[in-house]
């Protein structure tokens, strides 16, 4: 059985989505996109800002509509399940642990509430489900009675993720689940979501700007460039041997402890604009190996959804 | 709550308003109790008595009825009156803005329409004509003037609602299950109780006095019962004769409306959060400079911080943020200063040029000596010429840098003028667009037009970096320049200020939690650790071999791209709180090759060759 299915989903924000109400246009966040993730996997998506990994993330859980496409959950389609039901499938870690806890409420609050509306608890189960869990992933019963802003960026994301757990849901989403975090102990917390996909057979998956926090999570790794899908394989190969040119170019931009300043693009970095996109491949102004057919034919889509996948005309 | 009502009594100006009020409240109150002739006895032979006539305190109206009982009676009603439409508008028109801003769409625009229309009347019109279809009467008056002040209370909260409804929390509540009725009144109306209350106390005035205003005109409350209105209404008649019986009535409602606006201007100030945080007190141009005339050691490099420390006094707390810092920068070196956050990096660099803000920052002793001056101790105007100009900064955040509401190209301009106003307008514009081309924007016209908000993060970097150039400085601080920028962007801009530093000779102090970025781009790094310098020297002996435990453990938490295998490394416990050091080495809590020695006495700092660090056990056999 496959975690989840996602079949040529595509998230276009309407003139009449927001602040855009003056300019009559289609904004492009995300565009056919399909893949797959496996049980107890963890796929990683990773691509720059504005790439679409948030609007394909925030798909995925039920909070934001796709303007086409589908999205299968535990082989059923995600709009069969009531609100409830599919808080008991997938949960969502947001990106600013801060900002997802309510500032008036305690921790012990915000933990129960998946508890109390997802699985109709009572309140010695729920005291006993939560500490079961703050254990798990090293917080101290003492925190329950204390505000979100009493706590330091890494113990406010082991909220968010123990809330997650909380909910018993088999499938994670991880929004930049490190980012907020100093490396030592960004380490911490990517050590702990490995301990504990093993430990409760989880699926996850990881979405992040950061391409080493990702290979080192990941089974998987699907890269995003301008709400396209454009290279997929596996997290052995998929840096180490890129095969399009973006991935190529993202590794190679990556400052390591021995690398110098020898190769590094110094074109300009801009992405296309998604009012208006490219009627060929969407890499095309920033790309070394380009060719006339590049420019104006559409570049191929993994409808099939299989792996290794690149979206390019000459892959590398 | 008692600390917040010591807040608002720090403002003179509510303390006496909130005094006034209660004054008044609790007279109007008592009014049962007290020892007063009755308000609606008419006596016409006592008629327009003078205050202190006959044993009436206040005098009598034309009626000879006692003006003082009138005056308590007639202000319980005019306050209840106007509390209950404080406290019916502020409901209905609470509930209204919540769900029209919760639920959005259609629901919202159906409220929003309505609210609209009631609003596209002339206020005092809509009242009086609700009164007129009701009836005159002191509760239909009540309900005129409430629902006049509905949509004022709807506006608002829906704004505010509109805002935490979009607010991650929100989302979060909704995957654990909440429905959308049980989110609105458990996750969002705590939230809005606060702007509730605010928005309450910047009407009750208006109602108080709009409900009089209906009396005065006869449409309120009616006779023998009088409210504050109906009683200067009454006295209108003989406001020339004896004006005594218009006085009264009207002193009274000029203080209630002036207490009540004070007062909630003070609650207003006191529940703004930035008061609590003190950010409303302005900071000094300056760090204050505790080191006196400090006369630094004499040094051949471009810039020398010797024995730098820099406090943080909030509360009882004392904050060593930068501890006992020395360091030297030469002439077109790139220094490294690396550590985690809250080590005091930004403390450091923003102390080289007194940028700290203070308060609460004290600078409690060193020396920065530049050109064989000590740039801590310079007066405002000395320092001035060199901040910004000699040295400057470029920070993580370019908006903070840049004006949002003028074009790149006048920011530039006027940045260059500032500088050199001997210099012509087309020498200054072929000058910034020289400038613009030197961080590699390729077409600074197309450049010259745009706000700052509608550039990507990466061009907004490269027009702050121009911008710290103007003044062709020597040394440029960048604290975490490529921090918030995607890869491709950081690897453009480390290019950049790479080739920078070649062509101009500059000096760079790179300030960075990331030793990749670090490694590339300098040539000698320098860790800090909570507040202090644990280890120096060249990056490439650094990342060779470690000396200091931290710097060791640090490098290995690098994620090495290409290497799946490579095991994810973290460093356990966290650093000690800033005003809590410990006696002995501030790392010994996480530290492996800890001994007793490390505990109890303070760790000197050793050197050898040119590298130097703060250990008793060095690792890898570098001592
Ligand atoms: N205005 C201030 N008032 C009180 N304390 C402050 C203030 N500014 C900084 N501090 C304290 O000084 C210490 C060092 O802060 P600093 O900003 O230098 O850290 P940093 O190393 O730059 O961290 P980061 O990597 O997060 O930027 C912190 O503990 C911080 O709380
Ligand atoms: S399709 Fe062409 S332009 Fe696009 S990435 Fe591949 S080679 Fe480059
Ligand atoms: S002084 Fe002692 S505790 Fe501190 S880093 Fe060195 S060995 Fe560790
Ligand atoms: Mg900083």
């Amino acid at each position: 059985m496959n975690a989840l299915e996602a079949i040529n989903l595509s998230k276009t924000y309407s003139a009449t989505d927001g602040f855009f109400i003056k300019n009559k246009k289609n904004i492009r966040a995300v565009n056919d996109i399909s893949f797959t993730l496996k049980e107890n996997q963890t796929l990683g998506i990773v691509g720059e800002s504005g790439c679409g990994k948030s609007t394909l993330a925030r798909m995925l859980v039920g909070l934001l509509e796709p303007t086409s496409g589908t999205i299968n959950l535990q082989d059923k389609n995600i709009n069969q399940y009531q609100r409830q039901e599919l808080g008991r499938v997938i949960q969502y870690v947001f990106q600013d642990p801060l900002s997802s806890l309510n500032p008036r409420k305690t921790i012990y609050q915000s933990l129960a509430a998946p508890l109390k509306y997802l699985h109709q608890h009572d309140h010695t189960q729920i005291k006993e489900k939560m500490l079961s869990i703050m254990s798990e992933v090293g917080l101290k019963e003492e925190f329950l009675d204390r505000y979100p802003h009493e706590f330091s960026g890494g113990q406010a994301q082991r909220i968010g993720i123990a809330r997650a757990l909380l909910a018993d849901a088999k499938i994670l989403i991880l929004d930049e689940p490190v980012s907020a975090l100093d490396v030592s102990i960004q380490s911490q917390v990517l050590n702990l979501l490995n301990d504990l996909k093993r430990k409760f057979h989880l699926s996850f998956i990881v979405i992040s700007h950061d391409l080493a926090v990702v290979e080192n999570i990941s089974d998987e790794i699907a890269v995003m460039y301008f709400g396209d899908i454009v290279e997929h394989n596996s997290s052995q190969k998929i840096f180490q041997s890129p095969h399009h040119p973006y991935t190529e170019l993202l590794v190679g931009s990556v400052p390591t402890l021995n690398k110098q300043f020898a190769d590094i693009q110094t074109k300009h970095t801009e992405l296309p604009d998604p009012a208006n996109p490219p009627s060929g491949c969407s890499f095309y102004s920033r790309c070394n190996y380009r060719s006339d057919k590049c420019q104006n034919n559409k570049t191929p889509i993994n409808s099939a959804q299989k792996t290794p996948f690149v979206s390019c005309f000459h892959p590398l | 709550m008692i600390d917040f009502l010591k807040i608002v009594a720090k403002n003179r100006l509510a303390a006496f308003g909130g005094i006034l009020l209660l004054i008044i409240i609790t007279l109007s109150i008592l009014a049962p109790i007290l020892p007063l002739k009755e308000p609606n006895i008419t006596n016409t032979a006592d008629r327009f008595m003078v205050p202190f006539e006959g044993g009436h305190i206040l005098g009598t109206d034309h009626l000879g009825r006692d003006l003082l009982s009138r005056l308590l009676w007639g202000t319980q009603l005019s306050l209840a009156v106007g509390f209950a439409a404080a406290f019916i508008a502020a409901t209905f028109g609470s509930i209204l803005g919540a769900i029209a801003g919760f639920y959005g769409q259609k629901t919202d625009n159906i409220i929003m329409r309505f609210i609209d229309m009631l609003m596209a009347f002339p206020y005092i019109l809509l009242a009086l004509a609700i009164v007129a279809a009701l009836g005159p009467g002191l509760f239909n008056a009540l309900i005129a003037v409430a629902l006049v002040n509905i949509p004022f209370f709807a506006r608002n909260i829906r704004g505010v609602t509109v805002t935490l409804a979009n607010k991650e929390f929100i989302e979060a509540a909704r995957l654990s299950g909440m429905s959308n009725f049980r989110i609105l009144i458990v996750e969002i109306f705590p939230n809005l109780l606060p702007m509730i209350v605010i928005a309450m106390s910047t009407t009750v005035g208006w109602m108080i006095l709009e409900t009089a205003g209906l009396s005065f005109l006869g449409l309120g409350s009616q006779p023998p019962q009088a409210d504050l209105g109906s009683m200067l209404g009454e006295a209108r008649s003989a406001l020339i004769t004896n004006p005594h019986t218009s006085f009264v009535p009207g002193i009274m409602i000029f203080c209630i409306v002036m207490g009540i606006n004070l007062f909630g201007d003070g609650v207003r100030d006191a529940l703004d959060p930035r008061l609590k945080k003190g950010s409303l007190i302005r900071p000094l141009p300056q760090t204050i400079y505790e080191g006196g005339d400090t006369q630094p050691q004499p040094s051949t490099k471009l810039l020398s911080v010797q024995n730098l420390s820099t406090q943080f006094h909030v509360n009882q707390d004392i904050y060593q943020s930068s501890n006992d810092v020395s360091f030297e920068i030469q002439e077109g070196e790139c220094l490294g200063l690396i550590g985690e956050s809250g080590s005091g990096k930004s403390v450091t660099a923003l102390s080289i040029t007194s940028l700290v803000a203070s308060p609460p920052g004290v600078i409690k002793k060193g020396s920065v000596n530049y050109k064989n001056q000590n740039l801590l101790a310079l007066p405002y105007e000395e320092l001035r010429s060199i901040r910004g100009n000699k040295i400057s900064y470029i920070f993580q955040d370019p908006l903070t840098t840049l004006h949002p509401l003028h074009t790149i190209g006048d920011q530039l301009l006027e940045a260059l003028q500032a500088h050199d106003s001997e210099l012509s307008a087309s020498e200054s514009i072929s000058k910034s667009k020289e400038l613009l081309k030197s961080v590699q924007i390729p077409n600074p016209d197309n450049l010259w037009d745009v706000y700052p908000h509608q550039l990507s993060g990466g061009m907004r970097q490269r027009v702050c970096i121009a911008m710290a150039l103007i003044n062709d400085p020597e040394l440029i601080i960048a604290d975490e320049p490529t921090t918030a920028l995607d890869v491709t962007v950081q690897a453009q801009i480390l290019n950049i200020l790479n080739s920078l530093r070649k062509e101009r000779k500059l000096s760079i102090l790179f300030i960075s939690h990331d030793f990749g970025v670090i490694s590339q781009l300098c040539d000698r790094v320098i860790v800090m650790y909570a507040g202090s310098i644990v280890e120096e020297g060249p990056v490439k002996n650094i990342m060779q071999q470690a000396a200091h435990p931290y710097t060791s453990e640090l490098i290995k938490c690098v994620p090495q791209l290409g290497n799946k295998e490579h095991a994810l490394y973290s460093i356990p416990g966290n650093p000690p709180s800033l005003n809590q050091l410990p006696e002995g080495c501030a790392f010994a809590n996480r530290c492996k090759y800890k001994q007793d020695q490390c505990l109890k006495e303070s760790v000197p700092v050793s050197s050898k060759d040119n590298r130097s660090y703060k250990c008793f056990y060095p690792v890898g056999g570098v001592a």
